[in-house]
């Protein structure tokens, strides 16, 4: 069973969203079921500080042994801060997906679009669970 | 399309909590819950047993049956003495791959081993080419359960299972006993260029073989993402994927399962003459890429001056050497090591470099 946190705010593309500080800046990963169905990690191709995104633009792609997967902006919004730590560990995204193996910071455009992102009960009925 | 099959171990691999796929028709575990990686490094380091269930074999019996054979196959039947296996393949007229397979000879049969996506086919080829031959022909796929162990401490792992002396099997010989109780062919034989075994017993008696060996910690559960990243590290050619019925296996690399003079006319026979005559336009090549953090998959396009010459026949992350690596077909003029051409990747053009197979070096029993 993947642990879907309810405090989190999640995309149909698997991504999650964790508000913090003010609630403008977004921690934003994949979720730890997209983790266990991608498989091990090899390697994550970040944007850098600065970039801007809209809504389910593509910000990066996860590489696993077996498939490739794109990762699209759950809001839209500008990177504050990119994880340099999955450059040499990037199964960090396979063993901690809401920790250590977070992806980008994202200051949030409109941070009120976090609302219309689906809760974790809503995100669990997604994936069947 | 019909729903696919599952093999005898299908509850078992749920339990494990398997990923499963579609593969070859089947249902097939993809990875346990301890991932690819880790299922690639058990092998390496020490055992790991695969359910491979799901490859076909063929029993041929009767007075002409290795005659048959011979002519079924490339390879030489008659350098076999009872009790050895070979590496081979049934070709078409044109000398192109239907498949590849074992041949195990017996005292009184002879039994091949085919991918499990070409039963159907493989049987219609050879059941076309019985003509007079006195031969019986059996399909013995779903009767038939099959466990691959592998790694470095095979031979401990399944000796104590046995009263066959395991140590003295030669490589692509086997023994016919019994292991855990259940009545085996114990073959000397993989598909991960480590040492191991693999077990033929009946469908039925799969379950108790894969408990004792399973069981209790004695060795961890492997899937066909594992059993894929290793076969490429040893250059083992995938049907399907690099070797397949538009190419020879003088393209592939494995002119040395064609005896040309074994004395049977073969399928095949007339055209490879022909090509080794006049030499192949192009080869299967190993490649790394030089680009980092991207990995080429099966299918990409593979360019040589800007031409698309093939597309990436196997790609993958190597979990021993965490470097993104595949194999290709090129024209023999670049088919060295060194010789650089591009993937595309996703629209973008990723630089790759020749070389040697195997990726990492067989550590199989001589």
């Amino acid at each position: 069973m993947a642990n879907i946190p309810s405090e989190l705010r999640y995309s149909e593309d698997h991504e999650y969203v964790k508000r913090s500080g003010d609630g403008s800046i977004a921690h934003i990963g994949i979720t730890d079921y997209a983790q266990g169905e991608l498989g091990d990690v090899v390697y994550v191709e970040l944007p850098k500080v600065g970039a801007t995104f809209a809504r389910r633009d593509v910000f990066g792609t996860i590489e696993a042994v077996k498939a490739v997967s794109e990762l699209y902006a759950p809001v839209a919004g500008t990177v504050t801060e990119v994880n340099a730590a999955l450059e040499s560990d990037p199964a960090l995204v396979n063993r901690d997906p809401y920790g250590a193996g977070w992806m980008i910071k994202l200051k949030v455009k409109n941070p009120a679009d976090i609302d219309h992102l689906l809760s974790s009960e809503a995100y669990k009925k997604h994936i069947g669970q | 399309m019909e729903s696919p099959k599952r093999t005898p171990l299908y509850k078992i691999h749920m339990t494990l909590g398997a990923k499963m796929v579609p593969f070859g028709g089947y249902e097939m575990p993809v990875s346990y819950p301890s991932g690819i990686a880790a299922e690639h490094r058990a092998v390496r380091e020490r055992v790991g047993v695969f359910d491979v269930s799901h490859m076909g074999e063929f029993e041929v019996s009767g007075p002409d049956r290795n005659a048959f054979v011979q002519r079924a196959t490339c390879n030489d039947v008659g350098a076999l003495r009872p009790g050895q296996a070979q590496y081979s393949a049934i070709l078409t007229d044109q000398g192109t791959f239907v498949d590849d397979c074992l041949v195990y000879r017996f005292e009184d049969r002879v039994m091949l081993v085919v991918n499990a996506a070409n039963i159907a086919q493989d049987w219609d080829h050879i059941v076309a080419q019985k003509r007079g031959a006195n031969v019986r022909l059996r399909d013995i796929s779903d009767q038939t359960g099959l466990l691959a162990v592998q790694g470095p401490a095979a031979e401990t792992l399944l000796a104590p299972l046995t009263t066959v002396g395991v140590a003295m099997i030669p490589y692509y010989h086997f023994a016919q006993g019994k292991v855990a109780g259940v009545e085996c062919f114990i073959s000397r034989t993989g598909y991960t260029g480590e040492d191991g075994f693999e077990l033929y017993a009946r469908a039925a008696d799969t379950e108790t073989l894969w408990h004792a060996l399973v069981g209790a910690g004695r060795a961890g559960p492997c899937g066909l993402g594992a059993r894929d990243t290793l076969r490429l590290e040893a250059g083992y050619p995938l049907y399907g994927s690099d070797i397949d019925a538009g190419v020879t296996p003088y393209e592939a690399g494995l002119g040395w399962i064609v005896k040309l003079d074994k004395g049977a006319d073969f399928t095949g026979l007339a055209a490879l003459k022909r090509q080794k005559l006049d030499g192949v336009k192009r080869r299967l090549v190993g490649f790394k890429l030089v680009e980092p953090k991207v990995v080429a998959r099966h299918g990409y396009g593979v360019y040589l001056d800007g031409t698309q010459v093939d597309v990436v026949r196997s790609g993958t992350v190597t979990p021993t050497v965490n470097c993104a690596i595949g194999m290709t077909y090129l024209p023999v003029a670049h088919a060295k090591p060194g010789a650089g051409f591009a993937i595309d990747v996703r629209g973008k053009r990723a630089a790759a470099e020749v070389v040697a197979l195997p990726f990492v070096p067989r550590r199989t029993k001589k």
